[in-house]
């Protein structure tokens, strides 16, 4: 099946890894994304006002670049697919604001008639995840993975329809899908603190102290997540509690797509576990799920 | 003492009902998006208070408040709110109010050079967008 790809700007500079292993897990599942050209930042966050169109430019000239393609459009970064999400559904359902972008970009008017996909709706698009099931050459048995969700992927859940908001179900059936086990902790749909970090890492503490401590004590050998933001966070709060909690002990993070790059039997090279701020390759190595690397 | 009129008040609750396209009278304050707010501890008003204030027309005091700031967007207030108000709307329109006021939270040549070079594009563009 072929989309349209929307990487995003963190994907393109800081999480090469992440967009490497989108690149390369996608092509073994049949899945072709082919990136938008000339693409832009989608915002980051959706605009909350109503009394201004700017902040939705850049995503519906995405939108309407994706269609024009004639394709729907996947990104992967949960900000973007928040963003591009609801922007896709505004110009469907709100025509004064769809002329307006249209005039002031000077193009077709789009409606939202294409879709926006997360990469693991794409990947569930394919039977279930079965098409995972049937690749994984390297099933990850015994891992037990916490899937982090975040907000941004789950809420507003009437808009995005991605996945029940209170007791989602994607990334169990994903990590399923790849042999691990999925860790069941109660912090997984809670905010990591977000932006809020620019102005402070000290005023998110207590928000990703939270998440981490909750996978922490479910016994999760792995957090994965889909945002770079939420990565950043849960890392810097891991960085100070390795420092002041003597009983903490760090959680590798990951993004999901470099889990499914070992368990498609990739090189443990090309999962781009050297550039995660805690490398998971010893407790990989622990479970027998990789025999090379550095660990 | 507010140094507004009442006329002056009024005025500025339909601003923030117009900007954020929520009605402030739907709350019934019952709480449940301060209960499932990760980010209010962090807050010097709860968001629940915040709305009450509004309600109430003590609009210069909300707006002096830190809560806006501290204020992730995350929707979990209004994936919860049995009355669906949108509190992150509500939130934004108290910023826009102020950064179009010429008061933003931050300007970026204030922001640490190490918090630039660490924070994904993805934060710092989201960080402006809420705090410039």
């Amino acid at each position: 099946m072929k989309y349209s790809y929307f990487p995003g700007c963190t994907l393109h500079t800081q999480t090469k890894n992440f967009n490497d292993s989108i690149k390369s897990t996608s092509a073994i599942l049949d899945i072709e994304l082919e990136e938008l050209k000339d693409w832009q930042c989608c915002g980051a966050v959706y605009p909350l006002t109503t009394d201004s169109a700017m902040g939705l430019v850049s995503p519906y000239r995405s939108l309407q670049k994706a269609h024009e393609c004639g394709n729907n459009l996947v990104t992967v970064c949960s900000a973007c697919y928040n963003v591009l999400k609801r922007t896709n559904l505004t110009v469907a359902n709100d025509g004064e604001i769809r002329t307006k972008l249209s005039n002031y970009m000077d193009v077709d008017e789009y409606a939202g008639e294409s879709k926006v996909l997360h990469l693991l709706e794409a990947m569930r698009e394919n039977n279930g995840f079965g098409i995972i099931k049937e690749k994984t050459i390297n099933p990850l048995k015994g891992l037990k993975v916490a899937p982090y969700y975040g907000c941004l992927l789950l809420r507003p859940s009437k808009e995005l329809k991605f996945d029940d908001p209170e007791n989602p179900t994607i990334f169990e059936e994903f990590i399923k899908s790849i042999g691990a086990v999925a860790v069941d902790f109660p912090n997984r749909i809670e905010c990591c603190g977000a932006y809020v970090s620019i102005t402070s890492q000290r005023k998110v503490k207590g928000a990703s102290e939270s998440i981490l401590k909750s996978a922490s004590n479910r016994e999760a050998d792995i957090i994965i997540t889909s945002c770079p933001l939420c990565y950043h966070n849960l890392a810097k709060e891991q960085e100070r509690l390795e420092k002041d909690d003597y009983t903490f002990k760090p959680i590798p993070i990951l993004y999901f797509t470099q889990l499914l790059a070992l368990a498609l039997g990739l090189e443990v090279e090309s999962c781009g576990f050297e550039s995660n701020k805690i490398d998971a390759r010893p407790i990989l190595k622990s479970k027998g799920l990789i025999y090379r690397g550095d660990a | 003492m507010s140094t507004k009129t009442k006329t002056e008040i009024a005025s500025m609750i339909k601003r923030i009902e117009l900007i954020s396209g929520e009605s402030l009278f739907k709350c019934y304050q019952c709480g449940k998006c301060t209960a499932g707010c990760v980010m209010a501890d962090e807050m010097d008003i709860s968001p629940y208070k915040v709305i009450r204030m509004l309600q109430l027309g003590l609009v210069e005091k909300a707006l002096k408040s830190e809560s806006m700031w501290i204020c992730a967007a995350c929707f979990a207030c209004r994936e919860r709110c049995p009355k669906e108000v949108d509190l992150a709307k509500i939130m934004e329109a108290l910023r826009v109010i102020q950064i179009r006021e010429g008061k933003p939270l931050i300007e970026p040549d204030q922001v640490d050079d190490k918090v630039i070079e660490e924070m994904p594009q993805q934060g710092i563009v989201s960080g402006f967008r809420k705090y410039n």
